[in-house]
């Protein structure tokens, strides 16, 4: 009974409740918005840099190799010698080497020449068909799979580049030989094929009379063809993931490579951790932005409960009259405030959420990264709803305490 | 029924009351009336357990209430003691009938919405139960008070200036009403006034000086 009058009288004054209501929503959206992002991306970034130690690739910025060899969403800094990149990948010190050949991409999903292993570093198993075998066979990632429906046995033209709109290989299709399993992680949004795919494709130029226009000039170093087993010899790769053996590799390598040879080798962990300090001052802003928007609408609250008291004395005395215990006026004040938090937070973890899908249709349109909005982080979400649950008790102490103290005989002798 | 022994109250040092003896039964009428500043409103207070005295004993129903706790006072005052105001004042975010039933929760824990309705009812209110206060006349709103005073059944119902608002016509309705339902609910009642039109009504008085 005191829970229902609270909700009558929140709602017998709609403006502030509302007012109050926006403001929590606001701030209760801003801050599950920054949860979820901050652990899917992190989750993401964690999971598909798993297994990876070092990534070995042309010089430049180590970030740019980073992003673009292990989540695949920049452009590779350049090309390696496939030969040099051989004798480290063989090295003793090295468990795993995966080579990555970027060329090509269909409707704009990247596709990749790699050896099984990588399919194995996602963990990822053959839903549909199977592994890749011999040249232009790929397999396709899962979301690329239900996105375009490509089923096993399909074939396609890849275009040169990664632009949806690059010049299309039209001499030599790819086919479809499996779909892999849904791993969420990046391979979803990959198409993988051998390496020696990928040299084929662009190797093959040269011999097509039919394609001959001006201007197309991508493959100067790759003037080594006419065999029908393509040589490895003088071909290139775009990156190598490394895991090792010996983990002295991961801090000697970065240096020893560096220092003598034209690639570089870096390390995921470092530069994502980077990446993250640059992200993290701009996420902490938002969330004091946030925090401080909780602030305001606990102060709204507290001034609506306060301003209301002064014509709500006569409530509380009537209450008082009738038998209801100064405990039970406390209540009554401290349930108001917490009906304004509770609803405030309702509204909040939903719009938040919304917000979040619309972040992720964009975020996948340009990275193809997506993040879903109906994971509940119950730890974070769960201390966020006690945090709004104090800001209602915060806001509602002096005026309950107020209505606790109140004189009845005062107020109605007064009137 | 209700009886006071020498009570005395004070607010500070400088003003000072003892009140005489009152006594009253079920549904008899006490009339307690005086100009303005001899205490009425205090007494009446006093008499409610809104107050506590200085001294002296209030008996009601044979209980002495000037020693309760507060929280016992605020549940015998919700059970015993029904109040009518000189202003009637509402929960403004309930109906009519919601308020009535809200004075049996409050001092019983059980929402008596049929009794309330029969109430408000035999009040002549039939067709207001589901308006909120604010839209109903004065005479109106003061008659859901009594309603709202009557709910618990008290053995003490206490009116202060009750028809001070009214006209003639609309003052001798309330208090016969009052005095009917005093003797209809077998409630003592005590109402503090200096309206003369009542003075004239009710010969059981008491003169506070």
């Amino acid at each position: 009974m005191i829970a229902k009058l609270a909700w009558r009288n929140t709602w017998f004054k709609p403006l502030s409740t509302v007012l109050s209501i926006i403001l929590l929503t606001a701030s209760v959206a801003i801050i599950t918005v920054l949860i979820l992002l901050q652990k899917q991306f992190e989750e993401q970034f964690s999971s598909n840099a798993d297994d990876i130690d070092l990534v070995l690739g042309a010089q430049g910025s180590p970030l740019q190799l980073i992003l673009s060899s292990v989540y695949q969403v920049d452009a590779p800094p350049g090309n390696i010698d496939y030969t040099e990149a051989k004798t480290w990948m063989q090295h003793p010190f090295v468990k795993t080497a995966i080579p990555l050949a970027f060329g090509d991409n269909y409707l704009g999903f990247k596709i990749v020449g790699t050896t099984p292993e990588y399919l194995n570093k996602f963990g990822a198993t053959m839903e549909n068909g199977r592994v890749f075998a011999t040249n232009f066979e790929v397999v396709v990632g899962s979301e690329i799979a239900s996105k375009l429906n490509v089923k096993v046995g399909d074939s396609f033209f890849g275009s040169h580049g990664d632009a949806k709109e690059g010049e299309k290989h039209e001499e030599a299709a790819y086919k479809v030989v499996g779909i892999v399993s849904k791993t969420g992680k990046v391979i979803d949004n990959l198409i993988l094929s051998n390496v020696q795919s990928v040299w084929a494709m662009h190797d093959s130029h040269d011999h097509n009379p039919a394609h001959g226009e001006e201007g197309h000039v991508h493959d100067e170093d790759e003037e080594h063809h006419a065999e029908t087993v393509i040589s490895e010899e003088g071909k290139e790769i775009t990156a190598v993931l490394l895991k090792f053996r010996n983990k002295m590799g991961i801090v000697l390598w970065p240096r020893l490579i560096a220092q003598n040879t034209k690639m570089q080798a870096a390390s995921p962990a470092i530069e994502i951790n980077r990446l993250f300090t640059l992200f993290g001052i701009g996420l902490e802003a938002l969330a004091y932005l946030a925090y401080g928007i909780m602030l305001i609408s606990g102060i709204s609250i507290f001034i609506a409960l306060f301003n209301t008291l002064k014509e709500r004395k006569y409530e509380f005395a009537l209450l008082r009259v009738n038998g209801a215990s100064r405990f039970q006026l406390l209540q009554l004040v401290v349930i108001e405030s917490m009906v304004l938090c509770v609803i405030g937070f309702f509204f909040g973890t939903i719009f938040g959420r919304i917000a979040l899908l619309f972040i992720s249709k964009s975020s996948d349109e340009e990275f193809k990264i997506a993040f879903n909005p109906l994971e509940f982080v119950w730890e974070k979400e769960g201390v966020l709803f006690l945090i709004t649950i104090f800001v209602g008790v915060l806001a509602a102490v002096i005026p309950a305490v107020k209505a606790y103290r109140l004189n009845i005989s005062k107020v109605l002798a007064n009137a | 029924m209700i009886s006071t022994k020498k009570i005395t109250f004070s607010y500070g040092k400088t003003t000072e009351f003892s009140f005489p003896d009152i006594y009253c039964n079920e549904g008899e009428t006490l009339l307690v009336t005086g100009s303005s500043g001899v205490g009425k409103t205090t007494l009446l207070h006093l008499l409610g357990g809104l107050l506590r005295p200085d001294s002296g004993e209030i008996s009601i129903d044979n209980t002495a209430i000037n020693f309760f706790s507060e929280r016992k006072l605020d549940h015998f005052r919700g059970k015993n003691i029904g109040l009518v105001l000189q202003q009637s004042y509402f929960i403004e975010a309930f109906t009519v009938l919601e308020n009535v039933a809200l004075a049996s929760w409050l001092a019983t824990g059980q929402q008596k919405t049929e009794k309330a309705k029969q109430l408000l009812e035999h009040l002549d209110l039939s067709s207001q139960l589901h308006k909120l206060p604010s839209q109903l006349s004065i005479g109106q709103q003061q008659r859901v008070s009594i309603a709202r005073a009557l709910i618990n059944e008290p053995k003490l119902l206490l009116a202060d200036e009750p028809t001070s608002s009214l006209d003639d016509e609309n003052a001798l309705k309330v208090a016969d009403l009052l005095e009917q339902l005093a003797k209809e609910f077998k409630t003592a009642l005590v109402i503090v006034t200096h309206d003369s039109r009542l003075k004239e009504r009710f010969p059981n008085q008491i003169l506070l000086s």
